[in-house]
Order: C-alpha cells, then sequence, then structure tokens
C-alpha cells in the first residue's frame, strides 16, 4: 500500500498493525537530543522548529551525505524518546517512524490523537537513505547529525508498528 | 629478540583496511543472513531478509554504510612478546579511527561527557582499546564498529555457582526476549563467562568478534551454544522483531577462571551489521 503524508492523514485511521506501507511525502527528522531540546523550548512556551500540527517524526541520524542526497539513514531505536512523545502527540503529531517497541504511555497518546508508529528496518541504512529526495536544514545544526531537518521521501517502506486502535505489531 | 613496528604503518594500515569496515558485510555474517531465508515462511520475515539484502547491495553499489549506526570503536590489540612499538601506539590508533570517520563519511557518535556535557568529539574518537599479549613476534588489531541499538540492550548477571548450566541459560535467553526488536535481529550474541564483572563483559565483546563458523573448543560449551541458539530461534521475535525463526545467527562463548564464590554471565548483544576487520604488522 502507498500512502502520501501528510496530504493523506485522514487514511492513517484505516491501517493495521502489521500492514506494509510504502511513504511519500515529508517527515522531519528529530532523535534523542532534538527531542530534550524542543521539550526545553515547550516548557520555556517558546514555539517549535517546525510546525508540529499534521507533521511527521523520523527517529534518525544520518551519517554524512558525502556525495549523495542523504547519508545512510536507518531509524534508532524509538524508546528512548517514549518519555518526549506523548506531548508532541498532543500538539498534533501524526506519524512517527522509528524502530523498536513503544511505552504504554505512547500507545494510549497515539489512540488519542489519531496518530501512527510505523516501524523501518533497523540497520538498512543504505536502502532508506535512498528513499530520501531531499534534505534541508530546520534546525540545531550544532548537533551535527542529529539535528532537525526537513525530509522528502518517496516510497519509503515501513511497517504499521501501531495504529490508530493502539494494536502492536510486536505483540501476539 | 625485539621487533620494532612503526606506528605509522600501524596507522596507514588500518585506514586503508576501514575503508570497508561500515559499507560491507563480513562474508561470514553475510552468508547466515541471507541464508536465514530458507528458514522462514511467514511473510513479513521474508520482506524483512528482502530489504537487509537490497540494503547490503545499495551500501555495496553506492559506497554508503548499511547502517547510519557506525557505532564507537572497539578494539582489540594483540602484541607479541617481541615486539616493541616506535612511538605512541594509542595515538596512532585514534587517529586511524578519526581519519577514517571523516575521509569515509561515517557518523561520528561519540560525546565526551557521559552525563553532563554530552558534547560531540566529532572524530568518534576516543576509542575503547583492550590489549594482550601473546608469543609472537608481531602485532594483530581487530577493529569494531559497534552500533549501541544493541549495545544498550546488554545485560551482566553475578550468577550463583548453585544456578549452573541453567543460570546461564536462563540469563541469555531473558536477555535475548528483552532486547527483542530493539537490537535489530538477526542477532549475534557474545556470551563471557567466568572471570570477575568486568572481565566477563570482555568477554563477551571478544566473542563477538570469534568467525561465525566457528565454536568454542571445549565441546560442552559448544553444544551450549548450539543449544542456545536453537531456544532463542524459537523465541518468534525473527527478522528486525517482526516475528520469524531467525532470532539469532550465532551465540559464540568464551569463558575464563572464576572465584570460587562466582558465576559471572555477561551477554554482550550485536545486531546483524555486525562490522569489523583485521589487521596484521609484522
Amino acid at each position: 500500500m502507498k500512502i502520501n503524508l501528510p496530504e493523506e492523514i485522514e487514511k492513517l485511521k484505516d491501517l493495521q498493525a502489521g500492514d506494509f506501507v510504502e511513504i511519500s511525502g515529508t517527515i522531519y527528522t528529530a532523535r534523542d537530543a532534538a527531542h530534550k531540546r524542543m521539550n526545553e523550548m515547550l516548557d520555556r512556551k517558546e514555539d517549535l522548529p517546525f510546525e508540529i500540527n499534521n507533521a511527521g517524526i523520523y527517529y534518525v541520524g544520518p551519517t554524512p551525505s558525502g556525495d549523495n542526497i542523504y547519508g545512510s539513514a536507518g531509524p534508532t531505536t524509538s524508546s528512548r524518546m517514549d518519555v518526549y512523545t506523548p506531548r508532541l502527540c498532543d500538539l498534533g503529531l501524526k506519524y512517527i517512524i522509528g524502530k523498536g517497541r513503544r511505552s504504554d504511555e505512547v500507545k494510549e497518546a497515539l489512540k488519542r490523537n489519531d496518530a501512527v508508529y510505523f516501524v523501518a528496518a533497523g540497520g538498512a541504512g543504505a536502502l532508506l537513505g535512498s528513499c530520501v529526495t531531499k534534505a534541508e536544514d530546520v534546525a540545531f545544526e550544532d548537533l551535527l547529525s542529529e539535528s532537525i531537518k526537513k525530509l522528502t521521501i518517496k516510497d519509503f517502506p515501513v511497517f504499521v508498528g501501531i495504529d490508530t486502535k493502539g494494536r502492536d505489531i510486536y505483540e501476539d | 629478540m625485539s621487533k620494532v613496528i612503526s606506528v605509522n604503518e600501524v596507522k596507514e594500515k588500518l585506514i586503508a583496511e576501514m575503508k570497508n569496515l561500515c559499507v560491507v558485510y563480513p562474508e561470514d555474517v553475510y552468508q547466515r543472513l541471507f541464508e536465514a531465508k530458507n528458514n522462514e515462511i511467514n511473510d513479513r520475515a521474508l520482506t524483512a531478509l528482502k530489504m537487509l539484502e537490497d540494503n547490503a547491495r545499495i551500501a555495496k553499489e553506492k559506497n554508503i554504510p548499511i547502517c547510519q549506526d557506525t557505532g564507537m570503536s572497539i578494539v582489540f590489540m594483540h602484541v607479541g612478546y617481541g615486539v616493541c612499538f616506535d612511538g605512541d601506539i594509542n595515538k596512532a590508533i585514534n587517529e586511524a579511527i578519526a581519519t577514517s570517520y571523516e575521509n569515509y563519511y561515517l557518523r561520528k557518535s561519540v560525546v565526551d561527557d557521559p552525563v553532563f556535557d554530552r558534547k560531540n568529539t566529532k572524530n568518534n574518537t576516543p576509542a575503547i582499546i583492550y590489549v594482550d599479549y601473546n608469543d609472537t613476534d608481531y602485532v594483530e588489531i581487530e577493529v569494531m564498529a559497534k552500533g549501541f541499538g544493541s549495545e544498550n540492550m546488554s545485560a551482566i548477571k553475578m550468577c550463583k555457582p548453585a544456578e549452573g548450566v541453567k543460570g546461564v541459560k536462563d540469563f541469555v535467553i531473558d536477555t535475548v526476549k528483552k532486547a527483542g526488536p530493539n537490537a535489530c535481529p538477526p542477532m549475534i550474541v557474545g556470551v563471557g563467562i567466568g572471570g570477575t564483572f568486568d572481565y566477563a563483559a570482555r568477554l563477551s565483546k571478544k566473542a563477538l568478534l570469534r568467525e561465525l563458523d566457528t565454536f568454542n573448543p571445549d565441546s560442552r560449551y559448544r553444544d551450549l551454544e548450539n543449544e542456545l541458539l536453537e531456544e532463542i530461534n524459537k523465541l518468534n521475535i525473527g527478522p528486525l522483531g517482526l516475528k520469524g525463526n531467525t532470532t539469532a545467527l550465532k551465540v559464540n562463548i568464551e569463558t575464563y577462571p572464576t572465584h570460587i564464590a562466582g558465576m559471572p554471565v555477561a551477554v554482550n548483544i550485536c545486531c546483524h551489521a555486525s562490522r569489523h576487520i583485521r589487521i596484521q604488522v609484522r
């Protein structure tokens, strides 16, 4: 199945945990350090570096791109972001790409906000990085590979990890 | 009789060999990983393995790292008794790593202070360097790019001697279960048993460097390696944690004598991107 995001955000509700999906569209990169900073910005009542409502986040810290558009770029372990995710979902974050299990708090937040957690192939950085057709700087460039970038992706292969009903691919 | 080895030669050789460290799977890992599809029937497991196969091909063709986590550099240096270096060998190794991470577009993933500053050192150093000695007149250096998705799921337990082999098995299986999808299976499981708290952990790392077609020379531990692998592959974690029969490619066990009161067991997990190279300088 193919989906364009955020254009077809309404279709997220039709997805089921375990479905194989190819995503095209835009997504922002953020992992540990960028999440920590965004959380501190929210504590200080500042605006986030990008519009979070109806947006998506990819947990990735790529290798330097060299001569390519983007470097090796597989997902990092999502559970380290669990403490920050519910707050972002409540602000309108609608889709996330990462890998591995999520906490019950994250599952509840996804359900509450009709958001979806996708899982990509851990350690398939060369394949996933080649699905990035454009990468633009957004914020925190001092964080190097952990900076926030806006990515344009094409047919990015993922499985639905947790759907809007809270069903989980990793559970029986 | 001592033999002088040039640290500069070590450095240059390391830089040359590290070109492929993060781009190409070691042959033994590649073989096992892609033979795994013969044991899978579930669609998702097959899709997962197919993605990893495509990924390996794209990485090689485009010269991009297999995985974006190009790891922290772990070095095992085996030094002959007859060897002496003409300079600072630790510095030479760290320089080789810094140069390689810059020149080969690898991700710099090391922060200077673990708790407070967490500032990127911008060259992936310092490496972790283990040294041992043997009865040769050359130096052998192994470098591993160790990803932290799997490192974070590793664990150690000071088992009681009375727990015996069952204690070892239960702890290994339990650690793999907890690691599940987070450790990027199919994984390689390095087990260090004996020694002390710290030495068991070192053994478990050393176990990850042993080729996957080798076994512990003691038949009791070889059998344990096989039994553990079989049990782990019944856990139905599967490739990338999407269920299936291939959760681990191999269990390697290394042991050392220990104290009458103890039986330390360390389990170091490595993801399928088990990347390491070896050089010798004579």
